[in-house]
């Protein structure tokens, strides 16, 4: 095989091998606006997250916003702190409100960012007082059993 | 004594196996300390690439469409029960970019590509092609088996990464253009699913340690293959084999490392 | 003949496993001559000619080349060795992935820093040594099996070696082929003024051209002497394989621990 046809054969299929990681990378996976664009960090505190988890998304009014980086128990509190980074496109008034959600009845768990009617914007490290947990199933159920066994009595 | 017979067999197996792990560590280790030739005359990997990376390209894409369109076809009826089909997207391309792209693109690169090593390095060694390079005080290590394995390790990942991407176009095949999936929802329940760095890089991590493992295997036993044909053939045999339980083990390991809990 | 021989073996034991394979052998190669190590099948020759390109190390005594120890050798200066030696192995061990021009020119680009076109001229050079000029992009694949001992023949000089080691040389060659592989021998070696060892069981052939023959068996050297000498000795061993007698000192039947009448349940 003559060199030039061989450099030109292996040349191609490197270039191909990084087009498909870039189609990994764009295309399929979520390395687009967000991973790439500037982001500023906000925190919340939660009293259940529920199935909450690390690089779960956050949405508001359906929109992918920003993603969750991390989840710690606060020792003091007992409250579950949620750090998210959001895309710095996006800005939310300080009284926002933040609730986790649930796609569907057993899909994955996100962050909705409500936004609300104040002037000053949160900036970068900013806790979002209003938050809202999970609504857990189990205790959901335990509630309408409760309420059901007061009316039967 | 039956039993002292069965420990003495048991103990000289050990005794075989421990001297083989060795041997193999001495051997891995002589390639990455002989690489430098590798990189100061890449031309040589380059070459290298073209058999191994190049040549098994076919196969790989052939491949990665038909587990590709399998996905799409099982992973709909499954979603479909659910009332989730437009989770197709994220069902398909989680697999793909997690498991399948890099443990049967690996697979599929042992038996294409590390068989082949195996039986040119143990038909080099058979026909003295080997002793002959060293009798003319050139390391057949650095000058023959280090940009084979360059060249493997080099392969792996963008073959894994092609078969996860042909892999994903079949899936969107079967599930949007045959079955009827919203296109829309096919691609964004992916997108918001498939985290970059967790997902793609691992998955990148995992072809590399593979690629790794196999050519590793296949440059050792092409190297250590009794210099006849029925050795080897044997050798070729045992390449595909031991590849294949390496694949699937590492596999264990990494993905309990990676996935673990998240 | 000069004061100091080029290779010097001196008392060489080499011991396989329990198996003593090699007891005792002193040998003198001398500058210029071609030298031919003969024996039966499997009495040693490819060891001891192992032993002096530096691949084994023997279990006692040792081989001298140009005066230095082969086996006290580090592993550069082994390689500085082994430049100065060429190897012509039994069947040629071309490198199967290389033209017949890349095979003949290989040492010289991977071991000197010679520019192309000079590299050209000394492929073509070395071609034209054993009348193969010509074949250079050929593949070894397309070589009948006497060219490809040429062409590993030209790979083998390409260097200008001061000691060149043939296994075998004459193994599996028609008539024309043997010598023309056998006059190429002698001549290339009278051209580098090399010094020549030729490990074979070819005698005819073998005779026609090499200075002194050294013979082998179990292990020891049975007979030495120029080939006009080896013609006319009265040694059993040396006469049955000079002429190639089928029994002799070493029998035709293998050395059964049972005699035949008892193999075959005849009563004696």
């Amino acid at each position: 095989m003559e060199r030039a046809k061989l450099d030109l054969w292996v040349g191609m299929f490197v270039v191909a091998g990084f087009a498909a990681l870039a189609i990994l990378a764009f295309k399929v996976g979520n390395l687009d606006s967000l991973s790439m664009s500037d982001t500023y960090v906000l925190k919340a505190n939660f009293g259940n997250i529920g199935g909450l988890k690390a690089s779960a998304s956050v949405k508001s009014a359906g929109v992918v916003v920003g993603r969750v980086t991390d989840i710690k128990l606060n020792p003091e509190s007992y409250e579950a702190q949620v750090t998210i980074k959001v895309d710095k496109h996006y800005q939310f008034p300080k009284d926002s409100l933040i609730g986790i959600m649930t796609s569907g009845l057993l899909g994955d768990q996100y962050l909705s960012l409500k936004p609300g009617v104040d002037d000053d914007m949160l900036k970068n490290g900013d806790v979002i007082k209003q938050a809202r947990s999970a609504i857990v199933l189990e205790d959901l159920i335990g509630q309408v059993v409760a309420s059901k066994a007061e009316s039967a009595k | 004594m039956p039993v002292a017979r069965t420990i003495r067999n048991l103990g000289h197996r050990t005794v075989e196996a421990v001297w083989r792990i060795g041997y193999a560590s001495r051997f891995f280790a002589m390639i990455l300390l002989h690489s430098g030739t590798s990189f100061r005359r890449f031309q040589l990997t380059i070459k290298e690439v073209y058999f191994t990376g190049v040549m098994s390209l076919v196969i790989i894409l052939v491949a990665g469409l038909f587990v590709g369109v399998v996905l799409g076809l099982q992973g709909y009826e499954t979603l479909k029960s659910y009332g989730s089909e437009s989770s197709l997207g994220e069902l398909v391309a989680l697999s793909l970019v997690r498991e399948l792209g890099p443990v049967l693109g690996a697979l599929l690169f042992a038996s294409r590509a590390g068989s082949a090593m195996t039986a040119e390095i143990g038909l080099m060694k058979a026909t003295e092609q080997l002793a002959a390079m060293e009798m003319m005080s050139i390391n057949p290590i650095s000058r023959v088996i280090a940009p084979r394995f360059w060249s493997g390790v080099i392969s792996m990942p963008i073959l894994a990464a092609m078969f996860s991407v042909v892999g994903v176009f079949g899936g969107y095949l079967v599930g949007v253009v045959y079955i009827g999936v919203d296109n829309g929802s096919f691609w964004s329940q992916m997108q918001a699913s498939v985290d970059f760095q967790h997902d793609v890089v691992n998955g990148v991590i995992k072809s590399f340690v593979f690629g790794i493992a196999v050519t590793a295997i296949s440059l050792f036993e092409g190297y250590d293959a009794p210099p006849t044909a029925e050795g080897v053939s044997h050798a070729t045999t045992r390449t595909v084999v031991e590849s294949s339980l390496v694949i699937l083990m590492l596999d264990v390991v990494l993905t309990a490392v990676m996935f673990r809990g998240v | 003949m000069s004061a100091q021989p080029l290779v010097e073996i001196r008392d060489v034991n080499f011991t396989y496993d329990t198996r003593a394979i090699l007891k005792g052998i002193n040998m003198d190669f001398h500058r210029g001559k071609v030298i031919a190590i003969m024996g039966g099948s499997g009495c040693g020759k490819t060891t001891l000619f192992r032993l002096i390109g530096g691949a084994l190390k023997p279990s006692r005594g040792e081989v001298r080349i140009n005066g230095q120890v082969i086996h006290e050798l580090d592993e550069k200066g082994l390689y500085a060795m082994r430049r100065k030696m060429g190897v012509l192995f039994q069947f040629g061990a071309l490198f199967t992935d290389l033209s017949v021009y890349d095979n003949v020119a290989f040492q010289m680009r991977e071991l000197t820093d010679l520019p192309e076109s000079m590299i050209r001229d000394l492929v073509t050079m070395k071609l034209h040594a054993v009348g193969l000029r010509g074949t250079e992009n050929l593949m070894p694949n397309q070589l009948s099996g006497g060219m490809a001992r040429r062409v590993a023949l030209a790979r083998t000089i390409a260097l200008d070696p001061m000691l060149i080691l043939y296994d075998e040389p004459f193994t599996g060659l028609d008539p024309i082929s043997l010598t023309m592989i056998g006059d190429s021998i002698r001549r290339l070696n009278n051209a580098l003024g090399a010094t020549s060892v030729l490990v074979t069981h070819d005698v005819q052939e073998s005779l026609k051209i090499v200075d002194y023959i050294y013979f082998i068996a179990d292990g020891v050297i049975a007979a030495e002497g120029t080939p006009e000498e080896i013609m006319a000795t009265d040694k059993p061993f040396v006469h049955q394989f000079v002429h190639g007698l089928g029994d002799g000192p070493v029998p035709f039947h293998f050395p059964a621990s049972s005699s035949y009448a008892e193999d075959l349940g005849v009563r004696a």
